[in-house]
């Protein structure tokens, strides 16, 4: 029956339900990823960040929280200039892990 | 030296400052309301961030002031103010006429049973930072099942930062003790998902960034930024936590075999006892207030006495130790001037 | 779970609640949605307990939903509820018990409003002169009508004829308890167990001889939440807030709800058959729905009443289920009769959710 309404999807992350096997196997090829601090450094200084919304910090996170697909989409706007390693505080050879990335989230890259 | 040395509080503060004075070759008296000495640091069991044993520290903190007076399970009943000294008559009936009294009462561990929502003594699976030190003394805690831990959490700031708890202060060392805490569960369960829920990671102290690096980048803790709002008990007694993932502005929950709380440090209610007595001012933190809070935090406005730890506000074991050197030295330097 | 625990909590947030003389002042909507609630508030409270409850045709709605609703300004609620204390005054009565939980939490915010800004009473006095003349004394008590009925839980225990126990296994029956959100979320103090465990209702259920169900959705919000059911646009929020609650009950099988706000009631009972319309799922057993009731109709099952005496026909799940499970009897052809035996009309079974 369509009573012009119905339930409104959520938008909490269950972490119960994040499966995280991709990221095991990413932190293993790049034991670096889980140094980020969310301190925001490469966000501000991509050149795709203004136009197109690429964050290296929120693709670390979104990976984190079962949102591949919207990582995925978000790091096609890379152009691997390599700035965001450049600032990262914490050294993380950020150019390295979106090719990582690519490699292991290849199903979502597609 | 005949000089009477009144220490209030027999924790690390009181022992190494009663050890430097013994050194000094003066014989201060200890008065300890507990039956036994080293305060907290004696209920803990490593400490950040080279995983010292707590109880290396406070037995040798024990064997250097032992030769002082020790009075245990005493308690300070009335304090007098004399024409330039103080009589304290203590809970055993012996009275101390003393021109110098340095307080080392320490902190309160905040009651996490205050912070209602989080349901400690209520929920099964939840206990505080020191239920867990308890556990690593002792192996002996029905919320730890050695076959079922997959998921724990950490929940900083528990008391601390809480303005509608009355405590605004940020009580320095649980962040750091979260991560030390979480690395020595993540040894122990290696396959369990670790998360520490925090509003900001404040690692200020010497290789304490590096500590937390390496709980990241080698035991893969997870942290989350937002506090805890809200815990519930699932039907098979696991616990459900609700907070924000305020990084990506989500709501986030999990379940989780075990909670446990970072409970803070807020003011001693005996410290601020005996405040009272000596007529010792209270800050607006509710801990006691120093002469001054740059120059002088060892020392109180009032002639003759002294304070060393976290009576004046949280502080780690190495800050505490420097203080009560630092008092023990100006103890000396005030009976010098006296004569 | 640690029951003393709770019971450590609970004995912090107790209050006084005086025992006799009330003015009582109903609810806007309770009485379109079931209405033998309050009926049976006043018929247990005045009629069998024999206690002083005076009330009068003069007063009006306090003015809650428009204010939650952010169409009237604060004033105009002020002036409102300070008519409703003038008639209080004028009868004679110093406590003031509301059966609507967002009327009580109405009563107490306006009330401490007025304590923090002594000149915002002041003018509010004013006002009401202006509007028609009237003075009034700010109530000695507020409470609101389920505290009054915790209150009187022990006596109506003692006369109760059914316990809440599983007449087939001999098993205490697992309620759920649902909290109006403005009993005690604004003034925890004020709330009899405060808000983050209330003690109102689980008290009476532990009274009647049920137990209580604590699950992990248990704080949650009913989902009507004014706004987002009164806007259309805005109903699926309340409908998705239920459905949450639901979802999370659902493992412990309850046997019945227990609410004591007007709204909690209507929305967790109505918003079953949505759930079952739109998503095909039932919370009940046998493909019934989970019997939600108001603390006065649960508390008049007790006592023995007829169900179709208290209006339990006006709800959509069915609470025949409930009803054979106390062991409480009741003839089916009576359900849609009303006073004086005359038919009162039968609604269409809907298509999912089963029915009686």
């Amino acid at each position: 029956m369509d009573f012009g309404f119905k339930l409104s999807p959520s938008s909490a992350i269950n972490l119960d339900k994040v499966n995280l096997e991709k990221f095991e196997e990413l932190h293993r090829a790049e034991p670096d990823v889980y140094k980020c601090m969310a301190c925001g450094s490469c966000t501000s200084t991509c050149p795709a960040n203004k136009y197109s919304g690429m964050s290296m910090r929120k693709v670390i996170l979104a990976l984190q929280r079962g949102k591949e697909k919207d990582a995925v989409a978000m790091m096609k706007n890379c152009m691997l200039c390599g700035k965001c390693t450049m600032v990262c505080p914490r050294g993380i050879n950020t150019r390295h892990l979106i090719l990582s990335i690519c490699r292991i989230y290849e199903e979502e890259v597609k | 030296m005949k000089e009477n040395i009144v220490i209030v509080g027999g924790g690390i503060a009181g022992l190494e400052a009663a050890a430097q004075l013994l050194d000094l070759g003066f014989k201060p008296i200890i008065i300890e309301k507990s039956d036994h000495l080293g305060g907290h640091v004696a209920d803990w069991n490593c400490l950040f961030p080279d995983m010292s044993p707590a109880k290396d520290i406070v037995s040798s903190l024990i064997a250097r002031s032992a030769d002082a007076n020790i009075f245990l399970n005493t308690e300070i009943s009335f304090v007098n103010k004399l024409k330039d000294s103080y009589n304290i008559m203590l809970s055993n009936g012996i009275s101390i006429i003393t021109r110098i009294l340095l307080m080392t009462t320490g902190f309160s561990l905040f009651d996490a049973h205050r912070k209602e929502e989080y349901g400690y003594g209520i929920y099964d699976q939840v206990m505080t930072n020191k239920d867990l030190e308890h556990w690593f003394n002792t192996g002996d805690d029905k919320r730890i099942n050695n076959s079922a831990m997959n998921a724990v959490g950490f929940v900083h700031c528990v008391g601390s930062r809480d303005e509608k708890a009355k405590n605004s202060q940020c009580s320095k060392v649980c962040c750091i003790t979260a991560i030390k805490q979480a690395i020595e569960l993540k040894q122990k369960f290696p396959d369990a998902m670790i998360y520490c829920f925090y509003m900001d990671l404040r690692m200020f102290g010497k290789k304490y960034e590096d500590f937390y690096i390496n709980a990241q980048r080698d035991y893969g803790i997870r942290f989350i930024r937002g506090r805890v709002s809200e815990v519930g008990e699932n039907i098979d007694g696991r616990v459900i936590v609700k907070a924000e993932d305020t990084l990506s502005g989500k709501p986030v929950k999990v379940t989780l075999d075990l909670l446990v709380l970072m409970a803070g440090m807020v003011c001693n209610p005996d410290s601020t006892k005996v405040a009272n007595m000596a007529s010792l001012p209270v800050d607006s933190d509710g801990f006691l207030k120093s002469k001054d809070n740059v120059a002088d935090i060892i020392e109180s406005p009032k002639e003759g006495v002294f304070y060393a730890g976290a009576c004046t506000g949280p502080k780690t074991v190495p800050e505490t130790l420097a203080e009560a050197r630092a008092a023990a030295l100006k103890i000396y330097l005030y009976i010098k001037g006296l004569e | 779970m640690i029951y003393q625990g709770k019971q450590k909590i609970w004995a912090d947030y107790q209050k006084e609640i005086p025992d006799n003389h009330w003015f009582y002042v109903r609810s806007c909507i309770r009485q379109n949605f079931f209405p033998g609630a309050e009926k049976m508030f006043m018929e247990i409270c005045r009629d069998l307990l024999k206690k002083d409850i005076f009330e009068t045709e003069n007063h009006t709605t306090c003015g809650g939903i428009a204010y939650h609703c952010d169409t009237i300004p604060q004033e105009t609620v002020m002036t409102i509820v300070a008519r409703q204390f003038a008639l209080m005054t004028e009868a004679g009565y110093e406590n003031y018990v509301a059966s609507c939980i967002t009327s009580f939490g109405n009563y107490i915010e306006i009330l401490e409003t007025w304590k923090e800004f002594p000149e915002l009473e002041t003018r509010i006095r004013e006002l009401l002169w202006k509007a028609c003349r009237r003075e009034f004394n700010k109530p000695k008590y507020v409470a609101h009508a389920s505290d009054l009925v915790y209150k009187y839980r022990n006596e109506i225990a003692a006369r109760a004829k059914y316990r809440l126990v599983n007449r087939f296994t001999g098993e205490p029956l697992r309620g759920v308890e649902h909290i109006g959100c403005h009993y005690a979320k604004m003034f925890p103090a004020r709330g009899i167990g405060g808000a983050e465990y209330p003690y109102v209702l689980c008290g009476m259920i532990e009274s009647w001889g049920g137990n209580v169900i604590d699950y992990p959705e248990r704080r949650h919000c009913c989902g009507y939440g004014f706004r987002q059911y009164h806007v259309k646009a805005n109903r699926g929020y309340s409908l998705s807030n239920t459905h949450k609650k639901f979802e999370s009950m659902e493992p412990y099988h309850p046997d019945f709800i227990l609410t004591n706000c007007p709204g909690c009631p209507y929305f967790m009972d109505r918003w079953q058959y949505v759930i079952a319309e739109t998503e095909g799922k039932t919370y009940g057993e046998n493909g019934y729905g989970i019997p939600v009731l108001t603390y006065e109709e649960l508390a008049s099952l007790v006592l023995g009443y007829n169900p179709w005496d208290i209006g339990l026909q006006l709800h959509q799940v069915a609470v025949e289920p409930l009803l054979d499970k106390i062991g409480i009897e009741y003839d089916p052809a009576e359900k849609y009769k009303g006073l004086n035996e005359k038919e009162i009309m039968r609604p269409e079974l809907p298509g999912v959710l089963r029915c009686c």
